[in-house]
């Protein structure tokens, strides 16, 4: 009946894998933007540094008798003295000759490009971040460019980084796990509300065709109202089908029963032989009409009141006591006879017309299918449930097909002859499952049917 | 007089250069597969306990320990760095240009206190401070001076007691007296004064601590400037005639430092006795010459020179020049 719904990927995982994948791009992004900036920042403290050595330098240069001199202040290369033990280089230049300091350490026309006095270059095997800073000196009669580089490895700034980029590993790290906890709960609050209405759904009886009338979260409410659509259309159609069956069967058998007498009649007034008996087929044929319009009103009706059980405190053994005697007079045709046994009384909770309308089904059964001269046996027991067994001394169920009986309009090889619409045992399931019961067929050993209701 | 100053010029000069050893000794086993070259300013006497023990330790290694000046050390080691194997010397400031310009092997995984250290590379191994030495029978009715300030008064009162008997490094030959006689100068306008009355009386220049000891020991000399305490303490026939003097008002304090070089022929067993130096050394107790690292005073509050990168200030030429020309004129007074 279920057919397998085919499902494409999970919403959940879809959700997850793109909230997750975005903060670890988050978290990626993060990471790198904060190395970044912070490395600029270190570089910058350095360059400051530098630039203040530079100048102290710069500041120390004079003229005297034509002759520069450059007084190095002791703090300009103290100023340099980092954690990590940096090497400090310098070079510092008259014009464009080198006064003193390492040779090679900068070209001063190299430096007046513009590019700013910050230079990453390599000296002595090692990178070393380099300013260069020049001034214009005026003496007596000469005038002269003094330019000084200041150069430092990069030891401490790299393990400013290394320090600075763990850090920030760190917090990217965090920041990711903390994310992917929020989307894990993000998504699953959100599956959650469809694992509600899932259930919602799931729990629902068999009939119940209502509309759902828990709020939703408001992406959801297309869904539930599309759904409570399809089920309310679903009601009306099961409805109509149903009332429609019950007009009709009613429609058939009042004129059935008109067709009926009016057979009768004639029949008391036919003498001749061969008409009499096409006037006895007739009124057959209109007999096994009317009881299968009968029995199809019945079913209708059994189905509607199951949607609506109407239940009252009853007593199962006097309604069957009652059943039995408004049908001894039909046993008493055949010779049968109709045997009450079990338990005084049994109280149960339940819609009596359904309740006769399944025992009197079982009871035509036994009546049309047993041998004349034989007992049905009808006994009520509460222990160790509540169950009403209807056995009969007939041939008893064809084996082969005991399963498949109570199916709608179903007819086992023994009904040959036997006036019925294959309705009967499907009227006694339903009324059973309709009280949350079940019909149980058996044939007993000795031979004979049993066809027992157990609620 | 004047003819001895330059006879001191003229002849030191030459007694000092690297050409011939201060010293030169082997230690260990002659036949041994490794031969550590250590150049070295340090005396081999204040040296041999160390130098023993650690061939006596590793037999495998011999050690061929090269005695030179300051000075002329770094100009050795500097044209042939692959020659050495460890550079010991007491002119903090040489030592530190040499690690910063790279001569120096970074040795990873030695526990020493930072201040003691550069770059992992240049360990210093003995705190020293530059001392007055006095001859006390100079001093015979006078107060022994306990302050830069105490020897000009000194000096100052009684000319004729001092003149020509007063003795300091030659800071243009010696790297040590460079090293003392700059940071000096950094510290106090007094050390000018005191080169200024110094120079006034005729003061002798040494290359060498040594030699300025023995003129001392002598009598040659009453006064020596910033000696090291170290090597007059050493000395144990002048116990009686020499003062050794501590100026109080400012103590210039050196430390000796060690650095495997870089292109080392036997790096490691060159590490191996870095290691063993600085374990002699740091460790209290240990009853030899050399003046024990002082390991316990922390690093805030301390007058030693500062092993960092300011050391090489002085180093400029154009600052050298410049500090040279103002000592030149301050002790040797064109008279
Ligand atoms: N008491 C019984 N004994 C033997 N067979 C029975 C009995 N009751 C029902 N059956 C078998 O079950 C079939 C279905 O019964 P039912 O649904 O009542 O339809 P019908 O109208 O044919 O009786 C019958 O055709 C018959 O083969």
């Amino acid at each position: 009946m279920t057919e397998a719904v085919q499902a494409s990927g999970s919403l959940r995982n879809r959700l997850a894998i793109t909230l997750i994948g975005g903060a670890a791009i988050l978290a990626v992004l993060l990471f790198f933007l904060v190395r970044s900036y912070a490395a600029q920042i270190a570089q910058q403290g350095q360059d400051r540094i530098l630039g203040a050595s530079a100048t102290s330098i710069l500041d120390a240069a004079s003229i005297r008798d034509g002759v520069i001199e450059v007084d190095i202040p002791y703090a300009a290369f103290s100023m340099l003295g980092t954690a990590s033990d940096d090497r400090v280089f310098y070079a510092i230049y008259q014009d464009d000759r080198l006064l003193s300091g390492y040779p090679g350490l900068s070209l001063p026309d190299a430096d007046l490009d513009g590019n700013g006095p910050f230079r990453t270059v390599e000296f002595e095997g090692a990178d070393v971040r380099r300013v260069t800073a020049s001034r214009t000196l005026i003496g007596a009669d000469v005038r002269t460019v003094v330019s000084v580089s200041v150069a430092q490895t990069k030891d401490a700034l790299a393990g400013t980084l290394n320090r600075i980029s763990r850090n920030a590993a760190l917090f990217g790290v965090g920041f990711f796990a903390l994310a992917a906890l929020l989307s894990f709960w993000a998504t699953s609050t959100t599956i959650g509300q469809l694992m509600r209405l899932t259930n919602s759904v799931t729990r629902r009886g068999p009939q119940d065709l209502s509309p759902f009338a828990k709020p939703v979260p408001s992406e959801m409410v297309p869904l539930v109202s599309s759904l409570n659509n399809l089920m309310g259309r679903l009601d009306q159609s099961l409805s109509q089908s149903e009332d429609f069956i019950a007009e009709a069967a009613h429609r058939v058998r009042t004129p059935l029963a008109t067709v009926r007498s009016h057979a009768e009649a004639t029949l008391q007034r036919v003498g001749k032989e061969e008409n009499r008996q096409a006037l006895r087929s007739m009124v057959r044929a209109i007999d096994e009409s009317s009881r299968a319009a009968g029995q199809l009103l019945d079913h209708a009706m059994i189905t509607f009141r199951a949607d609506h059980l109407e239940r009252q405190d009853i007593d199962l053994v006097e309604l069957v006591r009652d059943l039995v005697v408004r049908l001894t007079p039909v046993a008493e045709m055949k010779d049968i006879a109709l045997i009450l046994s079990g338990d005084k009384t049994a109280p149960f909770s339940g819609d009596p017309i359904l309740l006769q309308n399944a025992f009197r089904n079982a009871i035509d059964n036994a009546l049309k299918y047993a041998p004349s001269e034989s007992s049905i046996e009808i006994s009520v027991s509460t222990s160790p449930e509540t169950s009403v067994k209807i056995c009969d001394q007939g041939a008893g169920f064809p084996p082969d097909e005991i399963d498949n009986l109570a199916t709608r309009f179903a007819r086992g090889p023994n009904s040959d002859g036997i006036i019925g619409s294959g309705l009967g045992l499907t009227i006694v399931r339903d009324v059973a499952a309709a009280h949350g019961g079940t019909m149980t067929l058996r044939n007993t050993p000795g031979g004979g049917a049993c066809v027992i209701l157990s609620f | 007089m004047r003819y001895l100053v330059v006879l001191i010029f003229g002849i030191l000069p030459g007694l000092c250069l690297a050409q011939d050893w201060e010293d030169q000794r082997a230690f260990g086993d002659p036949g041994a597969e490794t031969t550590l070259r250590i150049i070295s300013s340090t005396d081999t006497s204040f040296f041999e306990p160390i130098l023993a023990s650690f061939v006596a330790e590793n037999p495998g290694v011999a050690i061929e320990y090269l005695v030179t000046g300051t000075a002329a050390l770094d100009g050795l080691f500097r044209a042939d760095p692959e020659k050495f194997d460890l550079v010991i010397s007491s002119a903090m400031d040489l030592q530190l240009k040499l690690a910063n310009d790279g001569f120096a092997l970074r040795i990873g995984g030695v526990a020493h206190p930072d201040w003691a250290e550069w770059r992992q590379s240049l360990f210093a191994f003995t705190t020293e401070p530059a001392a007055i030495v006095i001859n006390r029978a100079a001093f015979n009715g006078l107060e022994i001076p306990r302050t830069r300030q105490d020897l000009i008064h000194a000096l100052r009162d009684e000319p004729e007691r001092f003149h020509g008997k007063l003795g300091t490094y030659d800071v243009r030959q010696s790297g040590l007296g460079y090293l003392f006689a700059t940071q000096d100068a950094r510290a106090s306008e007094t050390y000018w004064r005191l080169m200024e009355v110094m120079g006034g009386l005729e003061t002798r220049l040494y290359c060498c601590s040594g030699e300025m000891i023995d003129d001392l020991a002598s009598g040659e000399i009453v006064v020596a400037y910033n000696v090291l305490g170290s090597y007059a303490a050493a000395r144990k026939d002048t116990e009686d005639t020499l003062e050794i003097v501590l100026p109080s008002e400012f103590p210039t304090t050196m430390m000796r430092t060690a650095l495997v070089s870089n292109e080392a022929p036997n790096a490691d067993a060159a590490i191996a006795f870095m290691r063993h130096l600085i374990g002699v050394q740091t460790r209290r107790g240990v009853d030899h010459p050399l003046p024990p690292l002082d390991v316990a005073k922390d690093s805030a509050g301390r007058s030693t020179i500062a092993l960092e990168p300011a050391l090489m200030t002085y180093l400029d030429t154009l600052k050298r020049r410049r500090f040279l020309q103002e000592w030149e004129s301050a002790i040797i007074q064109q008279r």
